[in-house]
């Protein structure tokens, strides 16, 4: 699977509550959620991402909260991935639950600019920088989560067992 | 192999001899837990996938505490899926207006979680139950769907941190200042993926509230979870309250860690986060120029009886400043009731303070306490995040109860010790 878009690049310790605020939290409604994502920190962004666009974030990407709003509002919003340095554990395991690509990639996530054209290939963990011409390559899944990924996602998962 | 407490106890419910740090396992769960933002999304995944009943009604809890009593219709027909859900499934603990309180003060109150569980929980916060000597983890809501539909949810086995305790705790100095020093020493993300593994002669002195706000912050650490040894302390905490058996895990004396961390009790201060993380520590004593609009003394941090005592030693007989808003909300039914029972409610509304039956309210910015554009509010909660307990120009520094209290006479952040018997 292969996605290409334009880079929204953030800092260190993007928090949920930033992602989605929780004065939102009293729908489920995706796509009025998504209508709000990181808004406390980018109110631009809903107002530009097109779909395939790339989120880049840096160290403990999606701290806080275990809202599983948060990867929910970046998926529906039309983002087709994270870059991140790393991520906090709850949002890592959410993003794979609900089917979100995500990649660490220090290297990727220092060189990228915001508003570069970006390419990644999900399978071979290559991430290409179509702007500078860098090229980059994330950690591959384990085995064990690429199961659940190719299930598409954890309920599917368990529904096969 | 030797392994962490928290090692054990994965290694136990995995069925597995022994574990390590970096294993993928599936483990067996003693309950699997939500709350009223968490579960309806729990409940959607769990049907769209088909699923008719939970794996067993006495091991899934579902507590309504972040917008209840009802802030909105939005919240209200929330609130209403998970109470026909329960329902429907027969829910043992099921805690609704009334029985509820803040989801992480309820459980072990209520005997629902003990030592040597294996928990997950929808909640970010739901490695509080660590102080008991558990293995318990936030997830989101299709592990929590996952987990009531097989009983099972999978994890990386963790590395630990161990971090040992000695000394004892100065006057008015506490669990949360033990805790936001930790994290001003590692940082945001230091723990991200271990264990943080309290132990040593101060990690006994402790009392039991301490330890539950220390562990309910281990997520604001980056840890998966943190744990405290079973001693008499936890054993007398649990007696009368536990349903089912519990069981007593210790860490191997050889066991691997990634790194030991000292602290001294003795050598803490009062300490607060400056905004806008958890890990700008500053002595309370460095804020006396900072002027504040409003406290919260609540929460799934610190919302438990000694923080009311906290409260109470300093409020009692004083006033507020004017320009301040104090906000007190007991985390259960019962420390609410205690606080009447002991006459705390009369000294509170005396002092200017206000309070509020339990909930998460103003904690993540959901109501009962929002804050306007410049407006500051230290508060004993667990995120100081931006925008987290209303506008995004708003500040929150986060804090001990006693910290909160003296704040709220001099209406600047104070060091508590300032304040007389």
């Amino acid at each position: 699977m292969k996605a290409e878009g334009t880079v929204f690049k953030y800092g260190d310790n993007v928090d949920t509550d930033v992602i989605i605020p929780a004065r939102y939290l009293n729908t489920q409604d995706a796509k009025e959620l998504a209508m709000h994502a990181m808004e406390d920190i980018d109110a631009e962004y809903v107002k530009k991402v097109q779909p395939g666009d790339i989120m880049v974030g840096g160290w403990n990407f999606g701290c806080g909260s275990s809202r599983e709003h948060a990867p929910l509002v970046i998926k529906t919003s039309g983002a087709s991935v994270v870059i991140a340095k790393s991520f906090a554990r709850i949002f890592y395991r959410n993003a794979i639950n609900i089917g979100l690509p995500i990649m660490e990639c220090e290297a990727a996530a220092d060189a990228i600019s915001a508003g570069d054209r970006v390419s990644v290939d999900f399978d071979s963990g290559e991430i290409r920088d179509e702007t500078t011409g860098q090229v980059f390559h994330a950690a591959p899944y384990p085995e064990f989560l690429q199961k659940i990924i190719s299930a598409g996602g954890l309920m599917n998962s368990i529904r096969e067992k | 192999m030797a392994m962490t407490m928290t090692q054990k106890i994965l290694a136990a419910h995995a069925g597995l001899p022994e574990v390590k740090a970096g294993q993928l396992i599936n483990a067996k769960l003693d309950l699997v837990h939500g709350n009223d933002i968490t579960t309806p999304v729990a409940i959607n995944e769990f049907e769209k996938a088909g699923f008719s009943r939970v794996f067993d009604r006495d091991r899934v809890s579902i507590v309504l505490d972040h917008f209840v009593p009802n802030k909105d219709i939005k919240s209200a027909t929330q609130s209403k899926q998970c109470r026909l859900f329960a329902q429907a499934q027969n829910v043992s603990h099921f805690y609704d207006v009334g029985t509820m309180g803040i989801e992480h003060a309820l459980l072990p109150e209520k005997g629902v979680v003990g030592a040597g569980d294996c928990v997950i929980g929808a909640d970010s916060h739901t490695c509080t139950y660590g102080a008991l000597g558990a293995f318990s983890t936030g997830v989101g809501s299709t592990d929590m769907a996952a987990g009531m539909a097989s009983g099972y949810a999978w994890f990386k086995v963790p590395s630990a941190i161990r971090v040992v305790l000695t000394g004892t705790l100065p006057k008015r100095v506490t669990g949360k200042d033990v805790i936001l020093s930790l994290i001003g020493r590692i940082g945001v993300d230091g723990a991200l993926y271990r264990s943080l593994e309290f132990t040593g002669p101060g990690a006994h002195a402790l009392s039991m509230d301490d330890r539950f706000c220390i562990c309910n912050m281990a997520i604001e650490a980056g840890a998966k979870n943190g744990i405290f040894p079973v001693d008499e302390k936890t054993i007398a905490y649990m007696e009368g309250r536990t349903e089912r058996p519990y069981t007593v895990y210790e860490a191997d004396a050889d066991a691997e860690y990634d790194e030991t961390i000292e602290i001294n009790l003795s050598d803490l201060v009062p300490t607060v986060s400056w905004p806008h993380l958890p890990e700008n520590t500053h002595p309370a004593s460095e804020g006396s120029d900072i002027r504040i609009d409003q406290i919260v003394i609540g929460s799934c941090t610190n919302g438990r009886m000694e923080d009311m005592e906290a409260a109470y030693e300093i409020l009692k007989g004083r006033k507020i400043a004017p320009w301040v808003r104090g906000i007190i909300i007991p985390a259960t039914m019962e420390v609410f009731r205690e606080c009447i029972t002991r006459g705390y409610m009369t000294a509170f509304i005396d002092s200017g303070c206000i309070i509020s039956t339990p909930t998460c309210g103003p904690c993540l910015g959901g109501y009962m306490g929002i804050l306007a554009e410049g407006e500051r509010c230290v508060s004993t909660t667990n995120r100081n995040f931006v925008g987290r307990m209303g506008h995004v120009k708003s500040e929150v520094y986060l804090a001990s109860p006693f910290t909160a209290a003296a704040s709220a006479l001099n209406g600047y952040i104070t060091d508590p010790r300032t304040i007389g018997e």
